[in-house]
């Protein structure tokens, strides 16, 4: 067996590699610059919330519209904005803070979407859910994951300005009348639609996994923030890459691999990254402060 | 650049609150353009919710607050504890040029006389050739000249500043209110918190002196008398009863080292504080 059998023939081979290694790339190009700002946000949790906020409404597409993509999709994109936003609402309303209203209304979105599952549908289909699977991503799939990274690019395109600026100094913004409130719902409906946008390929719990990985990753090796996205990007999509590969050539579900392969990166910048990793901090000789 | 106008703003009988909690009581005056205003006051005595009020941060619960004649400027304001992500990927430059909001906004460019202005704005403070630098490898004085610099290229006729001192050296706020009172020359109006009477006295023209309601208001040697200061340390002291709070720093503790003690009466109180 040579190199270009185990790295290109599954995907010269099969349609539903190279739809699948298709998709991981619309999803990487997306999810690495929102992977970083929710780094840089200290939202990384928010992220997986969300994640977890998106279970019942596609759950509900499921049950009422069947295995149909567009039905679980809407279903999930409905619940994800309704838990982002009632939870926003509690945190300005009352003393609470966001993460901890995000965790309640996630929580309460979880159950009620396991929930759902086990009364209307098989474990199969719970299992499905929860891991997704590559065999899910057919035209359509990849239609929607392409226009959702192509959405997600050209609106993080116009509100970057302000988005960078609410991550940096609120405050000035708030000054200046930016409108950061409305900065930070359009980022949180861009996480939710990325979200949604992965869990065919990944699973619901899965999603989350390749936003937070590559951009957590990416913070050992660079330092600006087109850096950081892009890195984040191309991270994100060699996990992809790689992770179908072990899934098809060992037979292993491919959201778990694809997030276990963007875990093995993410452990490899932590030890060995070019910026703040352990061996800079540790192995080289210590330089005298600044 | 130079804005020959400068804002001014009215406050007619402004009551300011948190949590139903008065800070500001029935303050009435007036910031009148082109002057440059000294906050001061014991801890707790409502300065920052005051400027915080006049930036429209924060809505009074009664009363009008007034800005007139502000100009496409707008207000300048610097937070006291800002809440700004100080490890942040962006440059000192890019930071400046924040300051171009109004001109910039979501998505419009940034010309290159916007950048040569913010250029200009950091060497007046004094960190030419810092344009490159990450703000995350600044000292906290380095920083606040960063901020400065953030002011300058805003441009605006009313600049509001909430302890702008209180975390530099001497040197670095030395120069910061040099710049301050060069926007007073340019017409601007200002109005700063501080602490230190003696900059105070030497720097700025009038002087607000406030303990929730307003002691004095007026020419900074007639507003720091002695017996406006003792009044505003005493109406401290009834809140702070109130509220278990910790006594008053500097000035407004009865007998403190270091000042030229504007209390006759410190010397008797000196074990008590």
């Amino acid at each position: 067996m040579t190199l270009y059998d185990l790295a290109f023939g599954p995907f010269a081979e099969f349609g539903f590699m190279r739809r699948a290694l298709a998709g991981c790339l619309a999803l990487a190009l997306g999810c690495g610059p929102i992977g970083t700002f929710l780094v840089i946000r200290r939202m990384s949790l928010m992220g997986d919330a969300l994640s977890h906020a998106v279970l019942p409404g596609a759950a509900l597409g499921f049950i009422l519209g069947g295995l149909s993509l567009p039905a679980m999709s809407l279903g999930g994109v409905g619940a994800g904005l309704v838990v982002a936003l009632l939870s926003g609402l509690v945190t300005r309303l009352t003393p609470l803070r966001e993460d901890a209203s995000f965790a309640a209304f996630y929580l309460i979105s979880l159950a009620l979407g396991v929930l759902l599952v086990s009364t209307h549908g098989s474990n199969v289909d719970l299992l499905h859910l929860l891991f997704g699977s590559i065999l899910a991503i057919d035209n359509a799939a990849l239609v929607l994951i392409g226009a959702v990274a192509s959405m997600s690019l050209l609106s993080l395109a116009v509100i970057y300005r302000p988005l960078v600026v609410e991550c940096f100094d609120p405050g000035f913004l708030r000054a200046v009348g930016g409108r950061g409130g409305l900065v930070h719902t359009v980022f949180l409906a861009l996480v939710v639609l990325n979200l949604v946008a992965g869990f065919q390929a990944l699973g619901t719990l899965m999603a989350v996994g390749l936003m937070m990985l590559p951009a957590a990753a990416a913070r050992f090796w660079v330092h600006e923030l087109w850096m950081l996205s892009a890195a984040s990007s191309a991270l994100a999509f060699a996990s992809g890459f790689l992770g179908l590969l072990l899934s098809y050539h060992l037979d292993l579900p491919s959201g778990p691999s694809i997030v276990l392969v963007a875990g093995l990166a993410y452990f490899a910048s932590v030890l060995c990254g070019s910026r703040d990793s352990l061996r800079t901090l540790y192995l080289q000789r210590r330089q005298p402060a600044a | 650049m130079s804005a020959s106008f400068g804002g001014a703003i009215a406050l007619r009988n402004v009551t300011l609150a948190y949590d139903g909690h008065p800070a500001v009581h029935r303050l009435s005056g007036e910031f009148s353009r082109g002057s440059l205003t000294a906050i001061v006051g014991p801890n707790g005595a409502g300065k920052s919710t005051l400027v915080k009020g006049m930036v429209g941060v924060l809505r009074p619960t009664d009363g009008l607050i007034q800005p007139d004649g502000l100009g496409g400027g707008g207000i300048a304001y610097l937070p006291q504890h800002a809440e700004i992500e100080r490890h942040f990927p962006i440059s000192v430059i890019q930071t400046v040029l924040l300051g171009h909001w109004r001109r910039i906004g979501w998505t419009r460019r940034v010309t290159r006389e916007l950048c040569e202005a913010a250029q200009r704005a950091l060497a007046a403070v004094g960190l030419a050739g810092f344009e490159r630098r990450p703000i995350g490898t600044l000292s906290a004085g380095q920083f606040q000249r960063v901020l400065f610099a953030r002011l300058i290229v805003q441009d605006a006729g009313l600049i509001l500043l909430d302890e702008p001192l209180a975390a530099v050296d001497w040197r670095t706020s030395e120069d910061l209110l040099r710049l301050i009172v060069s926007w007073h020359r340019e017409g601007r109006t200002v109005a700063a918190v501080l602490h230190d009477l003696d900059q105070v006295r030497a720097y700025f023209p009038d002087t607000l002196l406030l303990a929730r309601e307003c002691v004095a208001w007026g020419p900074t040697r007639e507003a720091l008398m002695p017996q406006n200061l003792r009044r505003a340390r005493d109406l401290s002291e009834t809140w702070s009863e109130g509220e278990n709070h910790r006594p008053a720093p500097g000035p407004w503790r009865a007998g403190l080292a270091g000042y030229p003690d504007p209390l006759p009466v410190s010397g008797e109180r000196e074990g008590s504080a």
